[in-house]
């Protein structure tokens, strides 16, 4: 039996669905059997980031209403022979799927998956209700802004109202010359103000951008920061005890950057 | 360079603006508590406790300090007042 995560964050455009489609990438690299479900109907996103747009046959309507099977609706990636796509429709809205049908569809997937991740819609209504009503645990991906950490804790409450404990915190698109000088908040504060823990934090890089248009996920990439962040959550989810470091010890620029995101030893 | 470390330290950069604006909404928001409750509660508190002592009003702080999480992993939140106090007021029993 699998274990089905739910990647949430409240607020819209703070990289849940990036996050959702490399943490599947390097889960699927590891060696795990994973699905990457797409719950925001009505704004499909998952496939062009992880660039299986064309091969959409079925959707997730059309599994829950038992318009085709589960296997037919699943798209398998070109890199990864078990890593697949289950796709969000998109001509309808997020009350065509019920929170009964999501908790039926997510059981039956974890019985076929190691991993089963959901990626969230924004908003705190129907959609993200449906796609947080199968799930074992959560993360919440945040960036530091103002806006999107209030958004990060008013979905940290709302998840524990739903009995799904202990969320774990992704800080996404953090600037760490803004933090030196003291214009961006720091990974203390946000993990200090939310009072959760930290899976794992991304540097803003140019390469999730240039990776998302060629429709490949950057842990795919050896040489981007970016990419070597999301292999250490990747492995944290797996239970590998993969050691952050502190921000404010005295050293260089680089090297802090690199240790940071787990680059040097 | 150690400029750069006496800027940082300093509470009036835009991070720490930031934190202590969050910190706020972040009270009202998990108690659903607006701040115009706080004033009702506010004033309730001067009214019973100047029948016990004269308080100063201006000086009286009170506000929900930041949620904690509690030996049962769940929120807690605190009323904190500051209350100076003039002085006490003759009581007959």
């Amino acid at each position: 039996m699998g274990e089905v995560i739910v990647i949430t964050s409240g607020k819209g455009g703070v990289g849940k669905t990036t996050a959702t489609a490399n943490i599947g990438t390097g889960l699927a690299e590891l060696g795990y059997k994973v699905v990457v479900v797409d719950a925001d109907i009505g704004l499909r996103n998952l496939d062009v980031v992880m660039g299986l747009e064309n091969r959409i046959v079925y959707d997730i309507v059309d599994i829950v209403k038992n318009v085709c099977r589960l296997k037919q609706g699943l798209i398998k990636d070109k890199r990864y022979s078990e890593l697949y796509l289950l796709p969000a429709a998109q001509t309808k809205d997020k009350s065509a799927v019920t929170i009964e049908q999501m908790q039926k569809l997510t059981l039956e997937l974890k019985e076929n998956f190691d991993y089963v991740l959901i990626d969230c819609p924004a908003g705190i209504e129907q959609g993200f209700k449906n796609a947080i009503a199968g799930a074992d645990r959560a993360i919440v991906v945040t960036t530091p802004e103002i806006s999107a950490v209030r958004d990060a804790d008013r979905i940290i409450g709302l998840l524990e109202a739903s009995e799904i404990r202990n969320p774990i915190l992704i800080i996404n698109r953090i600037r760490i010359d803004m933090v030196k000088r003291g214009d961006m908040m720091d990974i203390d504060d946000m993990i200090d103000i939310l009072a959760i823990d930290l899976l794992g934090v991304i540097p803003d890089d140019e390469a999730i951008v240039i990776s998302a248009n060629k429709g490949e996920p950057v842990v795919a990439n050896q040489t981007a920061l970016a990419g070597q962040a999301f292999k250490n959550i990747t492995r944290r989810i797996i239970g590998e005890n993969v050691p952050f470091i502190n921000m404010e010890s005295e050293e260089g620029f680089m090297s802090k950057l690199k240790k940071i995101f787990g680059l040097a030893k | 360079m150690d400029f750069l470390k006496f800027f940082n330290r300093g509470s009036g950069t835009s991070k720490n603006v930031a934190k202590e604006r969050l910190k706020l909404v972040l009270v009202h928001d998990r108690t659903n508590c607006s701040p115009r409750f706080l004033e009702m509660v506010k004033g309730d508190i001067i009214k019973v406790i100047s029948d016990y002592m004269e308080i100063d009003e201006e000086g009286l702080d009170i506000k929900l300090t930041k949620t904690r999480k509690g030996s049962n992993n769940s929120n807690i939140s605190a009323l904190v007042a500051n209350i100076p106090i003039k002085k006490m007021k003759e009581r007959s029993l």
